[in-house]
């Protein structure tokens, strides 16, 4: 045992190496997977102030962009005001709302790695939590993955591990949408049936299918699709409503029945085995 | 040695600063990503404590992975280089002396020697980096690109920022 010691102590330059090259591949391979990510994703207040205050200050240079986004907002929001429609008749129709959106600001981006993550100023606090969808003004922006006390830390769709459940807006078939790219304009989508030939310019909406996105908030539009008569499922370039590298301001989405939705489906899921 | 300590205190901050909120993000044509940061490991005194070296410059990578989301990227190649610093060192600067506290500094190998050994150590951080980033041969050639040009990149910037603050030949 002694000798053992002597030995290691001897070669500590190159065990301990080896030692710490084992821990940074045991954290690198758990980030690998999805659930990695949301399970193990660190997200603190430390790293989130630095990169607020930090954008506090650059924010000032986008000021004229982002007011003219919030007025196109307004006025998609005031079309939908009560008053903006004819009411033909007084029956009176009751709406239970199943989503609410909570706005937050971006502290953090990234759209050139491999893997790209958002942080923003809104956390457990503003009633935050983890795999929640998240939207730009525009479109899908992706899914909350960590969250800490004051920020909260989002896997953009510019992610190897993200998959959105999709549908093409003209046919209404289900698809899925990925992103293999290097390119932060264009995801991919994948599981087209061959029967379908789309156009570019054609709109791919999310499906509802999930309980983290409401239905039909638009992912982007087809910008190539090339049909292979060989193969069952062909694949389509798309892309994206969101133009990742400008996004400042984001809308968490909370779905208000996820949790009666999500003990419905372990039921079924239960039941079945 | 108090002086090297804080030095090499005040050093870490600012480029760990610096890394964070400007270069990483910048990226020039999406090719090229500048990661001053290494200058960090380079600089620190030739006769350091070899153990001292890898767990300072572990330390330095997660760093790094903490505020860019990806536990684990940067320590690994921060690691390797370490590993391999002794070694490049010796190999490169086989005619050269150092003192105690020593750093293998422009203004003590000379501008020449510099860029040979910050070429070598930040093209290997670099390798590691970008393959294990994508983990695939898919866009073999795409990385490797990437790689080249983040290496010259990141030399030719920690070069200026050596000349702005470095200490000039006595």
């Amino acid at each position: 045992m002694r000798n053992l010691f002597a030995l290691l102590w001897k070669h500590q330059f190159f065990v301990l190496f080896l030692l710490l090259i084992a821990i940074s591949m045991y954290l690198l391979t758990r980030s690998y997977t999805y659930h990695g990510t949301i399970a193990y994703n660190v997200t603190s207040d430390i790293s989130g102030s630095v990169f607020s205050s930090y954008s506090n200050i650059a924010d000032y240079l986008s000021l004229k962009e982002e007011n003219e986004l919030l007025a196109y907002e307004n006025a998609i929001l005031k079309n939908s005001l009560s008053s903006s429609f004819l009411i033909s008749d007084t029956q009176y129709v009751y709406h239970d709302s199943l989503f609410r959106y909570i706005p937050a600001k971006v502290v953090s981006n990234s759209v050139f790695k491999r893997n790209n993550f958002i942080m923003i100023d809104k956390g457990r606090k503003h009633g935050i939590n983890e795999e929640m969808g998240v939207v730009s003004s525009l479109g899908i922006a992706g899914i909350v993955v960590g969250v800490s006390k004051n920020y909260s830390t989002i896997m953009s769709m510019l992610h190897q591990n993200m998959r959105i459940s999709a549908r093409i807006k003209n046919s209404g078939q289900l698809v899925n949408v990925i992103w293999d790219n290097t390119d932060y304009l264009f995801g991919t989508v994948i599981d087209i049936p061959s029967h379908i030939k789309l156009n570019k310019g054609d709109t791919i909406l999310t499906s509802g299918n999930s309980l983290i996105f409401p239905e039909d908030i638009i992912i982007g539009t087809i910008e190539s699709h090339e049909v292979d008569n060989s193969k069952k499922l062909s694949t389509a370039t798309l892309r994206y409503i969101t133009d990742f590298n400008s996004i400042k301001h984001l809308f968490v989405i909370e779905n208000l029945m996820k949790q009666e939705q999500d003990s419905l489906l372990s039921n079924v899921i239960g039941n079945d085995e | 040695m108090n002086n090297i300590f804080l030095k090499n205190i005040i050093r870490f901050i600012a480029l760990m600063l610096v890394q964070v909120l400007v270069f990483n993000n910048m990226n020039l044509g999406g090719y090229m990503n500048p990661y001053l940061y290494i200058l960090f490991i380079l600089l620190l005194p030739v006769r350091i404590n070899g153990s001292l070296l890898l767990i300072l410059s572990f330390a330095t990578g997660l760093t790094i992975d903490f505020f860019g989301n990806t536990p684990g990227l940067h320590s690994t190649a921060c690691v390797t280089i370490a590993f391999l610093r002794p070694g490049t060192i010796k190999l490169l600067f086989r005619n050269h002396e150092f003192g105690t506290g020593e750093e293998p500094a422009p203004f003590s190998i000379g501008f020449r020697g510099f860029l040979r050994y910050s070429i070598v150590l930040v093209f290997v951080h670099q390798v590691v980096l970008f393959y294990l980033e994508v983990l695939s041969t898919n866009h073999f050639f795409y990385t490797l690109s990437k790689v080249f040009l983040s290496t010259l990149f990141s030399v030719a910037i920690m070069v200026i920022t050596l000349l702005l603050f470095g200490k000039r030949k006595k």
